[in-house]
């Protein structure tokens, strides 16, 4: 996505990747080459480029064989500043971010205060700007103080740099709120992205269910999200708005969008990895680090999300990342809050996708590039020109997590010990490399 | 809908009320604006009292608050030499619990001539009028019609352009609750106008391309070559995030200044039906170019029109008197 960086190297630095496998989603593009980095952008790339050898005067980076691709595109993070920087700064998110892979993201408006003014917005953007490493965006309020009742000023939020318009972890309950929202603006072609859980029966800790019961924790029926996404498909038929939901964690939802898209709407959706690789199971003996909304759901649940992200009725992945203290989380399972942190398990734990043989490893990135980057206006692609934002990683390498090393300030993850395949080299933002393993 | 009932006879304008614009002729309504030409021609200062109406009552029925329109009518009955009382029912009798028809049966009793009658709901003013036994001029219902604002309008624009036929109108701000927007854009189309409705779309409502119009949600588009902007109020509770997030925002991309209004035809002409939100829909410093204003003829042209509009439901055939023009 375009955002200048103000540190961007002098025009002439130049760095050759070698032996690189290049991916490009947007252009179906995956073979060994080379690509050249010149200052902030991307000079030049192909097959045969530098076969002749490097020119004086280049750096070179040798990828080993290791995959090229546009650096990951983060449509779904808490920030935490301003407000709660004991649990994470625009700082401590972008050298997570860097780890992960993930050279763009954008920031939910639920700081406190709320991101519904125009100073919101230029705050996270100049934030960003003095941390001078990933690129960071944020979504403003759909409604003024996330009250789900006024909404906000849509029109100039957007020309300061809005990306879309969300009241973030808070469903917009109101139809008539809604239907305004998304009404209003299609004059300003921005997108609406909704939390699609029905309020009033989300009132639960976990997914409704036998192991709820036998947990004596109150449940969130799965039907809460299809619920609140029909009514709000509905709403976007009538009104010709852009909607995008959030965090799909249920077999129906992932009809109800599909549906949808078979009528032509212009409906997106997303979700993050914990809803296709655990399901309820993972609360197992009350652990508040796999609580977060929507609920981990069942295993035919889980099953069906990520068959929906490997045929791409799903259309991106996101983090959620959601950190939390331990104060936060250390608490009885009703009392914890929700969330967790997801920056730098983002890709390996979506390429287990690839792993498992369900979905291409382009049509993987895809998901995490060109079309979160699409969906916000924005671009993803290894194109000579683009920004020289980019991720070199080996999609093979096995680790295991371990939480206690996440550069996020906060360690709330339910991954301890997790094995995974696949790991992030190095992170390069506008042609410099801001995180190397 | 039938907005006018037709009478027996024929004249110029064949109805007994004036309920709406919607369902009149191109031929009736050129017959209201050349009769009101004629009276926009005369001087009222010239003293030369009328007795067009004379022995006539009209009565200014007003369940809603207006000291403009019902001024206008006021005036404009007293110089054609009618009797008029003024009755604000907003404050007396609805608190008593007095009904609509209630009222028109008392009102009825008194053997008025002619009611002219502002109500807030839509439809209301058509109810009173078939409960009456006598014309009806509707002066606004709910979001429904303003003829005779519609009527002052088109006299203004063709007082300045010699024609509506061919002209592009563009009315911009709260399509959503204007009776006056319905009113106009029945009335351009009807003449031969080509209109373009611009707001934000929560203030647009659903269906009105039906109407003959094209909408538009960007000014910068909607202004292009027109030649009258025709701007309209917006109510200070529809702008708190309801329907448009702020003033401040709304100004930004609806409101008129010299930038947008740079993009309509160089000689582009501005109205506004009035009480104005300066900086709100309008910037101050036009709305006070005399040279691209029209804010103040249309005031002018008000009086004009409802003489013009009592003189035609009263007095029908009956030329205009000779030598006060």
């Amino acid at each position: 996505m375009v955002q200048e960086s103000a540190t961007a190297p002098a025009r002439s630095a130049r760095v050759a990747y070698l032996n690189a496998r290049l991916l490009c989603p947007e252009s179906g593009l995956d073979a060994p080459g080379a690509l050249l980095t010149e200052g902030g952008r991307i000079a030049d790339l192909g097959p045969q480029l530098f076969n002749e050898g490097v020119p004086e005067g280049i750096a070179t980076v040798d990828c080993a064989g290791a995959c090229l691709a546009p650096g990951l595109v983060d449509m779904r993070v808490q920030l935490r500043e301003p407000g709660q920087e004991h649990k994470e700064t625009i700082a401590s998110a972008s050298r997570a971010a860097a780890a992960g892979g993930i050279t763009s993201m954008v920031a939910l408006p639920n700081t406190d205060p709320p991101v519904d003014d125009v100073a919101g917005v230029e705050f996270v953007a100049r934030r960003a700007r003095e941390e001078k490493l990933v690129k960071v965006y944020t979504y403003a309020a759909l409604t003024r103080r996330l009250e789900g009742q006024e909404i906000t000023e849509i029109g100039l939020l957007h020309e300061y740099g809005a990306r879309g318009f969300t009241d973030g972890v808070k469903p917009l309950a109101d139809a008539q709120v809604l239907r305004r929202a998304l009404s209003y603006a299609t004059a300003f072609d921005t997108v609406i992205l909704q939390l699609p859980q029905e309020p009033a029966l989300s009132g639960g800790m976990m997914n409704g269910g036998e192991l709820a019961t036998r947990l004596g924790l109150s449940g969130i029926p799965p039907l809460a999200e299809v619920m609140l996404l029909e009514r709000d498909l509905r709403l976007v038929e009538m009104t010709g708005g852009r909607y995008h939901a959030s965090l799909i964690s249920t077999a129906e939802a992932v009809e109800a969008i599909r549906r949808a898209k078979a009528k032509g709407l212009a409906v997106t959706c997303d979700t993050a990895p914990h809803y296709f690789t655990l399901n309820e199971n993972a609360v197992g003996d009350y652990r508040s680090f796999a609580k977060v909304m929507p609920p981990l759901r069942s295993e035919s649940d889980r099953e069906a999300v990520a068959a929906a992200v490997a045929d791409g009725t799903i259309d991106a992945i996101c983090s959620d990342h959601a950190p939390q203290d331990q104060d936060a989380k250390r608490l009885p399972f009703a009392h914890a809050e929700w969330g967790m942190a997801g920056l730098e398990t983002l890709l390996p734990l979506s390429l287990a996708l690839v792993h498992q043989g369900r979905l291409s490893l382009l049509d993987l990135l895809r998901r995490l590039t060109a079309t979160p980057a699409g969906i916000l206006q924005g671009h993803a692609a290894l194109t000579p020109g683009a920004p020289a934002d980019l991720v070199l990683f080996d999609p093979e390498r096995p680790w295991v997590i371990d939480p206690d090393r996440f550069l996020s300030k906060s360690k709330n993850a339910p991954y301890d010990r997790h094995p995974v395949q696949g790991q992030v080299l190095r992170s390069v933002v506008d042609g410099r490399s801001i995180f190397t393993a | 809908m039938t907005a006018a009932q037709t009478s027996v006879g024929s004249s110029g304008f064949p109805h007994r009320h004036l309920l709406g614009i919607e369902g009149l002729s191109r031929s009736e309504i050129a017959f209201l604006l050349d009769l009101a030409d004629h009276y926009a021609a005369e001087d009222p200062r010239a003293h030369r009292p009328s007795a067009l109406l004379a022995g006539h009552t009209v009565i200014n029925l007003f369940f809603e608050n207006s000291t403009r329109t019902r001024t206008s009518f006021e005036l404009a009955a007293k110089r054609l030499g009618a009797e008029v009382i003024n009755m604000s029912v907003a404050s007396s009798s609805i608190k008593k619990g007095e009904t609509l028809i209630d009222t028109a049966m008392t009102l009825t009793a008194m053997r008025p001539d002619l009611l002219v009658v502002r109500h807030p709901d839509s439809g209301a003013v058509s109810l009173l009028s078939e409960k009456v036994d006598c014309a009806v001029i509707n002066a606004g219902d709910g979001s429904h019609e303003h003829p005779t604002q519609a009527l002052l309008d088109a006299l203004s624009i063709r007082q300045r352009r010699g024609r509506l036929a061919g002209l592009t109108v563009a009315i911009c701000g709260d399509l959503l609750h204007s009776r006056v927007a319905r009113s106009n854009i029945h009335l351009l189309t009807t003449m031969g106008a080509r209109v373009r409705v611009i707001g934000p779309p929560t203030l647009l409502p659903s269906g009105i391309e039906r109407f003959g119009v094209t909408a538009y949600h960007d000014m910068r588009t909607g202004l292009a070559d027109v030649d009258i902007v025709m701007m309209l109020r917006l109510q200070n509770e529809r702008m708190q995030g309801s329907y448009v997030p702020s003033v401040r925002e709304y100004f930004r991309f609806y409101g008129l200044d010299r930038e947008k209004l740079a993009l309509a035809k160089p000689d582009a002409l501005i109205m506004h039906p009035g009480p104005m939100n300066r900086g709100v829909e309008i910037d101050s410093e036009l709305a006070d170019d005399i040279d691209r204003s029209l804010i103040r003829t249309q005031v002018a042209m008000g009086v004009a029109v409802r003489m013009a509009c009592l003189h035609a439901l009263l007095r029908g055939t009956a030329p205009p008197e000779e030598g006060r023009a």
